[in-house]
């Protein structure tokens, strides 16, 4: 393969981002630009090792490998990113969660609580998790659509231009550039390049479902393409800012006060619904059935579920700013509007749970049918809380308190992590020729170390989070605060302890998952008693 | 009119229709006679051969 354009424009991005770091007007932007020129160059260096100098006679010789009808190398990268960026990212809330508890931890100033943390929410939701819907939605569209991935190298420059983003993203956050709002750190430069490389992904998607073979749209793709477009839609207008400088890190959002406020939580609540939700959902409404090999329980059900889904998530960001300067009648709406999301939520988890009916005894021989199913009950669970958590007396309580960093958790674990494991050990086998996975009974341990964990982390959490929010409005019979805010902060360190220990405990089970993955792509196969109750001659009748 | 006011009253009357509409069209359609088999139809697609 010759990749001599792609070469030259990589050596071009370097040089200006040499230029970049020459005339920055800030020493943020200097140090991130040292940063975009040297990952440039080593791309550049990387595609030039790769160029044949060979004469043209000489290279038509031997002809071009076979492609195979689907674009899998792209998926087979974006699988390994997915398990890179996971043992990354848990990594580093585990060393947050310890920062919390041991604040001597803290190294200043690149490694401080304030930087590591959106390090860590990046690294999990943007860089697992994304590459993970990338990787699926890739590999899901083609199979479903009966079609190769459109747009040829476009797949690789979604890939790698999405990597950069995140190099980008991590860097700035420890070298101290952000725009401080959750979820959407980066500043504007680095939202331009995503803005980029996100339309080139829904070029991709999108060019795949119209060149399809298959007359019908499955439902996976709905739940995707809804992800795809939302996030651009909530990315583009959450990140409307003005650069102080073209050469400088800062920029000024172009709306100020509750608005900016209203906005950044409309596009904060709805990257929960539309990536960490429809996206997961596509991997759900796909991987179940394949992996239990029977058809989702109801299609009808799953594209009521689909459209009322997309119809109420985008109502809900207000209850983020209860009790704020956010006028009555919004904050209202989006409570009504959060408790309405209960309905779509626990009809796609019946959906996903009922596909298994008559196949129930697969939970006990499959541990990826048991990740996937337990992925699905903490959907439920999670969907089940956060309508519960938006309702203004609940939230009275629950707001500001470790409650909600529990909530998150246990969807975001729980939810986005297993069913991402299960999606993992599903695709590795397949994508790489392998009769099995390395270990299936490491997938068991798997199972159990991220289920314990969650269920320390969560119970840890209310537990925690209840008596923050108590010990805040405790007052004593004279209208006195009882408790000052350092006394609620020194009582958690039990907790922060434990909670610590539940992340230790996910990270774990995910150390195995990169190992066992590592060891079915060498392709190897561990020498192991099948798990009770599966019977291996079921496989040779196949 | 202000705009925002005209926005807001465009949202909240005819806009909302139309949403409420097409969603109730959208469950209506998913009911029709002869649903059922387009879409165990689709459910099957996933588990044709790779």
């Amino acid at each position: 393969m010759k990749y001599t354009f792609e070469m030259i424009l990589l050596g071009v991005g370097a040089f200006l981002a040499l230029i970049g770091a020459g005339f920055a007007q800030d020493r943020h932007f200097e140090a991130h630009m040292w940063v975009l020129f040297f990952v440039l160059l080593a791309g550049t260096i990387m595609l030039m090792r790769r160029i044949e100098f060979s004469p043209a006679s000489a290279g038509r010789a031997s002809p071009p490998p076979p492609q195979s009808e689907y674009f899998d190398e792209v998926v087979k990268y974006g699988v390994i990113a997915t398990v890179f960026w996971g043992v990354v990212g848990f990594l580093v809330g585990v060393v947050v969660a310890l920062q919390l508890a041991f604040p001597d931890l803290n190294i200043e100033p690149w490694f401080n609580f304030g930087r590591m943390r959106p390090l860590h929410t990046s690294a999990v939701i943007f860089a697992f998790g994304g590459n993970a819907l990338i990787a699926t939605s890739f590999y899901i569209v083609q199979r479903t659509s009966r079609a190769r991935l459109f747009g040829g190298n476009l797949g690789w420059f979604v890939f790698w231009g999405y990597q950069l983003f995140i190099v980008m993203a991590a860097t700035g956050y420890l070298l101290g550039i952000t725009q401080s709002k959750e979820y959407a750190e980066p500043e504007w430069y680095v939202d331009l390049w995503l803005t980029i490389v996100w339309v080139a992904y829904l070029a991709v998607f999108l060019g795949t479902l119209l060149t399809r073979k298959e007359p019908h749209i499955y439902v996976a793709n709905w739940f995707y393409l809804a992800f795809i477009v939302t996030i651009a839609m909530l990315h583009i207008v959450n990140n409307l800012a003005v650069p102080v400088s073209f050469l400088g890190s800062k920029s000024y959002s172009a709306f100020a006060g509750v608005q900016d406020a209203l906005t950044q939580w409309w596009y904060g609540h709805n990257a929960v619904g539309f990536f960490l939700t429809a996206g997961f959902l596509g991997m759900m409404y796909y991987f179940i059935p394949k992996q239990a090999n029977r058809p989702v329980y109801s299609y009808r059900l799953s594209i009521i579920h689909f459209w009322s889904l997309i119809f109420m998530y985008i109502w809900a960001g207000p209850h983020h700013l209860h009790y704020t300067a956010l006028p009555d009648w919004a904050q209202t709406l989006g409570m009504v509007f959060s408790v309405m999301l209960w309905m779509p939520s626990w009809g796609g988890m019946i959906n996903g749970l009922m596909t298994l009916s008559g196949a129930w005894d697969k939970i006990r021989t499959d541990p990826i049918i048991r990740m996937m199913v337990m992925a699905v009950a903490f959907y439920g669970m999670a969907t089940f809380e956060g309508p519960m958590m938006s309702i203004k007396t609940v939230n009275s309580l629950s707001h500001y308190t470790d409650w909600t960093i529990g909530h998150v958790h246990s969807g975001a674990l729980g939810w986005n992590g297993l069913i991402t494991f299960g999606a993992i050990y599903y695709l590795v086998p397949k994508l790489w020729n392998r009769e099995r996975l390395y270990s299936v009974r490491m997938v068991n341990w798997h199972f159990w170390l991220a289920t314990l964990g969650i269920v320390v982390y969560a119970a840890v959490m209310w537990v925690a989070g209840i008596q923050q929010g108590l010990m805040w409005r405790e007052y004593d019979d004279q209208g006195f605060l009882v408790y000052s805010f350092a006394e609620s902060v020194a009582a958690m360190v039990p907790y922060y302890v434990l909670r610590a220990l539940g992340g230790a405990l996910f990270l774990a089970g995910a150390l195995l998952m990169a190992f066992n993955v590592t060891m079915t792509i060498l392709g190897r196969v561990r020498d192991e008693a099948p798990i009770f109750g599966a019977t291996p001659a079921l496989k040779a009748a196949e | 009119m202000e705009t925002y006011t005209a926005m807001r009253q465009f949202a909240d009357s005819w806009a909302l229709l139309a949403m409420t509409l097409f969603f109730l069209g959208v469950v209506a359609f998913m009911f029709r006679p002869g649903a059922k088999k387009a879409a165990d139809d689709a459910a099957a697609i996933p588990l044709k051969e790779d």
